[in-house]
């Protein structure tokens, strides 16, 4: 079943013009996987699922997507209501210099989801147990959660992420940063995550797309050139340069 | 004399300097150097100028005092005291340069001729060691360049202690600066009891004045207590900060998080130019204009305001502080890593939820590192106090009433006749002394809190 139908978006920063005429089916519960060489728009069409880019000024977005049939690339839309329900993990680990506690309860705490504390620490608990952080920090709450060794600030992101029960999670090249366990480890979690929710990953490793996606999109030089189930993809692609960029022939 | 000569070796350093790498150049056609050929040059240019003018300048430091040592070898049998010698000393040199209007008796007479040949021996002397020590560094040093020795570290050598000898000379003006604070300040506690001075209430130097006689020390107990300068100044710089820092602040927060790039292009250059104004400006603003508008409200509502108040000061003062607040603050905003706003937004939360609980709390100690900066530029100033809060040093807590601070006691000590060694003369040094220390202090812990803050993202 389809989540997000987007149909015909062009992206443009100022006059340069980043994304041409993308247009994509992303089922739902499912992990869709976008890869191609550096500076090919996927990372950029990832934001636009959640309008990360109305915070760079000179973006601008033209074209349909739709969720759910709601129209997220209009005017009228309620972007804090839209990014309750689409959350976003990054590049970069990010956790805020507040404490492991607060930085999970953030969300929940700006959404007005939680009506008492005691239903804020079992937020925060389950949300901790879904990205398998739980029994790392259950005794150290409070502790400054920027202090967390890398994997665990990115599943700390992850859980802050799913704390709000978003309907769709956005990962942009979570694990490049960092080390192969950790990465296993948030694979793993990917993994465990699609039964309840829609990721779209953007990942750099090929072999990354292969292990934990259904579906994936090759992009080059902001177009989308091939999207299909992942299998097809790196066993018998229709498209010559998506053949070549999985080989290892280019990018 | 001195200039010629002075010319003279710097001229002919750069001389040595071209010539040096002339010669390089003719060395490179035979064997391979050993540095490019500017280092030659430079490596003569140093020798030609380094010895020759350290040995000028320790002559001139040095050349008055042993000159004075001979004339007063006459004097020493008639058991005069330092002062007298140096009276002495003072009218034989005039007597000398031709500008003594006083009696002139056979020995000064005497003296004076002796004084002016040890000058010519002096002068000559000096230039004939200096020319000596030219031509014998540089025949040194050229013939180094002519065995083509390595050229290029000694060239470093030189020019690290030039560094070094620049450093050294700010480090020593400071070191100097406090010592002759700290000398002066112990002098006047000893005819000021210390915690007089620290605890007592009432600020009336002019009342020790006694012209050539020392004042009663009686009157020295009750006349310099700093207690109503210290609670002036905390006074009007708490004035000063409340204006400040709301507006500081939150004109920081707009220009960094919400201003886009156009308003922040004009808008920030003409917040700066703020700090920009002479405080003397400030001053005469806030006496002329601020002061009786103060006034004049503060009558109209029934209240009774003093003309100069330290309302109307700290208010200026306030507006004079506000760019070092909002600069500031707004630097340490924008060092914010984007990514956490960029987390903050993808949470959902709106762009004030997002300064509020993310980006504030995140620059909070850079903030307050610019406020304390901010608090310590308050406390020193000067002029607008002087110009706007009046000069009586009540001890008081009410804003509309006129109050001092240390500065501007300091400017009242100064100006005009003073005797040096009145103890009146000298609490400026206490009280330059204790602004340091406050200042010092305030520096101390803005930049430390700062510094951790820079930790916090590496």
């Amino acid at each position: 079943m389809s989540k997000i139908k987007a149909e015909n978006v062009n992206v443009y920063y100022g006059s340069k013009q980043a994304l041409f005429d993308v247009s994509i089916d992303i089922a739902e519960k499912e992990v869709t996987a976008l890869i191609g060489p550096s500076g090919c728009g996927k990372s950029t069409f990832l934001r636009c699922l959640n309008r990360m880019n109305d915070v760079i000024e000179i973006c601008r977005v033209e074209g349909s997507i739709k969720m759910d049939n709601l129209e997220l690339n209009s005017r009228k839309l309620d972007v804090v209501r839209l990014r309750e329900n689409v959350g976003m993990v990054f590049q970069k680990p990010n956790p805020f210099p507040k404490t492991i506690y607060e930085n999970v309860a953030y969300g929940p705490t700006i959404h007005g989801i939680a009506q008492s504390k005691e239903e804020m620490d079992q937020i925060v608990e389950t949300s901790l147990k879904k990205a398998a952080l739980w029994n790392e920090v259950k005794d150290r709450l409070d502790e400054i959660g920027t202090g967390l060794s890398g994997g665990q600030q990115q599943r700390l992101c992850i859980a802050r992420a799913i704390s709000v029960s978003p309907e769709v999670i956005l990962m942009d090249e979570p694990c490049s940063a960092l080390d192969p366990i950790a990465t296993a480890q948030i694979e793993e979690l990917i993994d465990d995550l699609k039964k309840e929710v829609t990721i779209v990953i953007v990942t750099h490793s090929m072999s990354q797309a292969a292990r934990v996606s259904q579906k994936t999109g090759f992009f080059h030089l902001g177009k989308l050139i091939e999207f299909g189930p992942t299998d097809k993809i790196f066993k018998n692609p229709d498209n010559q340069q998506t053949q070549d960029y999985i080989t290892g022939r280019f990018g | 004399m001195n200039l010629i000569l002075v010319t003279f070796i710097v001229l002919l350093a750069f001389t040595s300097y071209y010539f040096g790498r002339k010669k390089a150049l003719v060395i490179q056609s035979s064997q391979r150097l050993t540095a490019l050929p500017k280092f030659y040059g430079y490596y003569l240019a140093a020798w030609c100028a380094a010895p020759a003018l350290i040995i000028f300048i320790l002559w001139s430091v040095f050349e008055p005092s042993i000159v004075k040592t001979f004339i007063l070898q006459d004097y020493t049998d008639q058991n005069l005291t330092k002062n007298e010698l140096q009276l002495i000393y003072t009218k034989v040199k005039a007597l000398a340069l031709g500008n003594y209007s006083g009696n002139i008796t056979n020995f000064l007479d005497a003296s004076a001729d002796k004084y002016i040949q040890l000058k010519g021996i002096a002068n000559s002397a000096k230039v004939a060691i200096i020319l000596a020590i030219l031509i014998f560094s540089l025949s040194y040093a050229y013939r180094s360049v002519q065995k083509n020795d390595r050229m290029r570290e000694p060239v470093e050598i030189f020019l690290k202690w030039v560094l070094f000898v620049a450093s050294l000379g700010a480090v020593l003006v400071t070191i100097g600066i406090i010592f002759s604070l700290l000398f002066e300040a112990i002098r006047f506690f000893q005819a000021v009891k210390f915690f007089d001075f620290i605890f007592g209430t009432h600020w009336y130097p002019a009342k020790t004045f006694v012209r050539d006689g020392q004042p009663d020390p009686e009157l020295m107990k009750d006349a310099f207590g700093a207690v109503p300068l210290f609670a002036g100044t905390f006074f009007i710089a708490f004035i000063a900060m409340c204006v400040a820092i709301p507006i500081g602040l939150l004109s920081g927060i707009y220009l960094s998080e919400y201003a886009g790039r156009g308003v922040r292009k004009y808008a920030k250059p003409i917040i700066e130019i703020l700090a920009g104004i002479p405080t003397v400006v400030y001053g005469f603003f806030a006496a002329l204009t601020v002061g009786p508008f103060v006034k004049e409200i503060g009558n109209a509502m029934g209240l009774e305001v003093s003309a100069e108040s330290a309302l109307a000061a700290g208010a200026v003062m306030g507006v004079m502080i506000i760019p070092f607040i909002s600069s500031l603050s707004d630097d340490v905003i924008t060092a914010v890593p984007q990514n956490l706003r960029d987390g903050s937004y993808a949470m959902g939360a709106t762009k004030s939820e997002t300064v509020k609980k993310v980006i504030f709390p995140a620059a909070l100690p850079g903030i307050v590192g610019s406020i304390l900066l901010a608090v310590s530029r308050a406390v020193g100033e000067t002029m607008i106090v002087v110009m706007a809060s009046g000069l009586a040093a009540n001890l008081t807590m009410n804003p509309l009433e006129s109050t001092s601070t240390i500065t501007a006691q300091i400017v009242v000590i100064l100006i005009g006749d003073q005797q040096f060694g009145d103890p009146k003369t000298q609490s400026a040094f206490a009280l330059g002394i204790s602004l340091f220390i406050v200042t010092l202090f305030l520096n101390v812990i803005a930049l430390s809190v700062v510094k951790r803050y820079r930790e916090k993202y590496e």
